[in-house]
């Protein structure tokens, strides 16, 4: 059942278009993650769907009934904002009960709510303090607690992890992955830039750029099968690998010549219009290994060398390339700055792009 | 202390000692006034409040008792008395019979005046005018003397100021005034500042502008017309009139004022309330306002100083009679019809800075630092 749908919904500020013609269908039940660089309009489009901005154009709809002009508090939903937005002068027990005392219910349900959502988030020995006696994390939770405690049809969740440091935000990120277990039924949208979050939470993630969708689909659908370069690129850490190359040969294998001279058969389709076309091909780092076969894919000369224990990361320049390129190797590697080396990969986990940046397998 | 490397010690006693001189500078005159108010209203006037724990030394003139009171002593006659009769008891330094010479003769010395009468004072005041004949005339002899007067204390002024001089009912006239100009104007900013700072509505800008320009605009301007139109309408010189002339000064200042704090409040916690299902009212009154305390606080001080001290708007909105007027005109009526009575004066304007001070100190817990600790990050 679809619970909130977004079609043809626009936003913009004056002659400012911040988002365009975004169509998206979330179903109950998923944890969709939007997921962008800053100012991609990710945080923007949450707003618009919790009601705290107007919808310029196009209908959003949750549960099937049309929300655009629908205030916050009616629309099902729930917010936790990124500062946590505490009530600083109400104990932990009224942050919670605000929302169902606004909305008159019974002192007996609001107490089972609230005991409730403490239950679920460990807060129950806190119930009485104020927030400035809290900490960060308690705090979340806190502001996590109060959107459980409304029973919203969607929980819209703002960047709730930036303001707390790593640690934390480790450990409160595989709560909020619990606390969606043990509610399979309630929807969740969640907007991050950090790909991990997005990558470990997620059902669907949706990539925005620029104020559109790049592209839509599952954590790992799109770390294999990117739909362009933003996607492939900022899917990934590090950055995937682009190098500019031609098409050499068409077919179900595509054979393309590298700016070094070498060339690679990608198993990927192509049509025979495509033959000699400027295309980029690209290559995860960690797919990247050391070969000192002769049917290496690139050659270069390192730059940097990072050994980080569990992987060894390179930087390096190809022959004939202009851009640094980055090979992530397992474990500790005995590579010396200035060495030459060969790397290879797997021809089933490469990926071509055409000029415009599209991949070819989304043409 | 060890400041922030690079911060120079010295920098910071010069700080610290200005700040003490200025602390000073304030605060003396105003001790001072507390001081010369408990002294006895004759030492004040020829004395400043710093001698007031040293003797005084004082100028006096007195007039012997009519040659009527002689009596006679063994072929003598005499006029006896001491000269502070009547008065706090001193010491007598030196005496004189003219006005041309006061303090000619030393204490005790006997004084040669016309008609063989001889005058002698003695220290402790006792005075003798000795004549071998019968003195005629309708009017004794001045005696003038310098006397020694140990500093004298004492609450007369204020038993004066607050229960004889009609003080107690203009206090009782200024709190009426004072109080609602205090409440009003808060109450109606406050809403106002919400309105201004977190609704939007059309032409929202132009009136914040139109707010902070009434700020500069002199309200001795609007004293007549006002008058006026209170005639006019029925309201005249009473009360409401006033409370309703504090209240319009008074707006710009505090709408200016709470709109920025209010303003400043997170924007989350007030979207998260509306997440919440709270109307603009709920937010108001259980996000907003309590989170407002100490701007509310301070504008709140600020008011009613100005109200309490104020004699311009109730000298033109109240009339003059005893159920109208307040404090500050009390005072000035004093200062005018008393002229150098200002003993009065001292007690009195200790009387009225009493109330702001409790205003003050009631208030100042409410204007507190970290109201909004753990709200946001």
């Amino acid at each position: 059942m679809t619970s909130v749908s977004l079609q043809q919904v626009s936003k913009s500020y004056g002659t400012v278009e911040v988002l365009r013609d975004i169509n998206l269908e979330i179903e109950q039940g998923e944890l969709v993650v939007f997921v962008g660089p800053s100012g991609c309009g990710k945080s923007t489009l949450l707003r618009m769907i919790a009601g705290l901005e107007t919808i310029t154009g196009g209908e959003l709809q949750i549960d099937g009934a049309r929300m655009n002009e629908t205030p916050p508090a009616q629309r099902g939903i729930a917010m936790v904002f990124q500062s946590y937005a505490l009530y600083p002068h109400m104990t932990v027990r009224d942050n919670m009960a605000f929302g169902m005392k606004i909305a008159r219910k019974s002192k007996s349900e609001i107490d089972a709510a609230v005991a409730n959502a403490a239950r679920i988030l460990q807060l129950e020995p806190y119930l009485d303090r104020l927030p400035k006696a809290l900490s960060g994390g308690q705090r979340q939770r806190v502001a996590i607690g109060r959107a459980i405690v409304r029973d919203p049809k969607v929980f819209l969740f703002d960047e709730p992890l930036s303001n707390l440091d790593a640690a934390l935000r480790v450990a409160t990120r595989i709560e909020i992955a619990q606390l969606k277990e043990s509610m399979p039924e309630s929807t969740m949208i969640y907007v991050t830039h950090d790909q991990v979050e997005a990558m470990t939470l997620a059902t669907r993630i949706v990539v925005l750029h620029g104020g559109n969708i790049e592209q839509v689909g599952a954590p790992l659908d799109l770390y294999e099968r990117p739909a362009n370069t933003f996607v492939a690129q900022f899917i990934g850490s590090p950055a995937m690998n682009l190098l500019p190359a031609y098409v050499a040969a068409t077919g179900d294998q595509t054979q393309v010549t590298l700016a070094g001279g070498r060339t690679a058969t990608v198993p990927i389709a192509s049509g025979s219009d495509d033959m000699g076309m400027a295309v980029r091909f690209g290559v995860r780092p960690e797919d990247l290994t050391v070969t000192d076969q002769d049917d290496y894919l690139v050659e270069g000369v390192v730059d940097i060398v990072e050994a980080l224990g569990e992987t060894t990361v390179l930087y390096f320049r190809a022959e004939g390339g202009e851009l640094p390129l980055i090979a992530k190797l397992p474990g500790i590697r005995n590579i010396a700055k200035g060495a030459s080396v060969r790397l290879t990969a797997d021809l089933s986990k490469l990926h071509l792009f055409d000029g415009k940046g599209t991949s070819f397998l989304y043409r | 202390m060890s400041g922030i490397a690079g911060q120079r010690p010295l920098l910071i006693w010069v700080v610290h000692l200005s700040v003490v001189a200025l602390v000073l500078l304030w605060t003396i005159p105003t001790f001072g006034l507390l001081v010369s108010s408990f002294r006895d209203g004759d030492q004040l006037s020829v004395s400043g409040w710093w001698t007031a724990l040293t003797s005084t030394e004082r100028n006096q003139i007195l007039r012997a008792p009519a040659p009527s009171e002689q009596v006679r002593e063994g072929g003598q006659w005499v006029i006896a008395g001491n000269v502070f009769d009547g008065q706090a008891p001193g010491e007598v330094t030196r005496f004189g019979f003219s006005s041309r010479g006061p303090s000619d003769f030393a204490a005790g010395e006997t004084a040669e005046m016309k008609d063989e009468q001889t005058l002698t004072v003695a220290p402790d005041g006792s005075y003798r005018i000795v004549s071998p004949e019968e003195m005629s005339g309708k009017r004794g002899s001045r005696i003038f003397f310098t006397a020694i007067e140990p500093p004298r204390f004492t609450l007369e002024t204020y038993r004066e100021v607050l229960f004889s001089e009609g003080i107690g009912r203009s206090f009782i006239n200024t709190l009426t005034v004072t109080i609602p100009a205090t409440i009003i104007p808060i109450l109606i900013a406050a809403y106002a500042a919400y309105a201004l700072a977190w609704m939007t509505f059309p032409g929202r800008s132009l009136l914040l502008a139109v707010v902070v320009g009434l700020l500069v605009v002199p309200l001795q301007m609007s004293l007549i017309p006002l008058l006026r139109l209170y005639t006019d309408i029925g309201i005249g010189k009473s009360y409401v009139g006033i409370w309703l002339a504090h209240t319009g000064f008074g707006l710009p200042l505090a709408i200016y004022l709470l709109r920025n704090y209010i303003r400043g409040l997170p924007k989350e916690i007030i979207e998260s309330a509306r997440v919440d299902g709270a109307s603009d009212f709920d937010i108001f009154r259980k996000i907003v306002l309590p989170l407002s305390f100490p701007a509310l606080a301070s504008f709140a001080i600020f008011q009613f100083l100005w109200v309490w001290n104020d004699l311009l708007v109730a000298t033109v909105f109240l009339g003059n009679n005893e159920d109208q007027l307040v404090m500050t005109g009390r005072l000035r009526e004093l200062l005018g019809s008393r002229g150098g009575n200002w003993e009065i004066l001292t007690a009195s304007a200790f009387v009225s800075i009493a109330v702001p001070l409790l205003v003050f100190f009631s208030l100042q817990r409410y204007l507190v630092r970290g109201l909004l600790a753990g709200s946001v990050k």
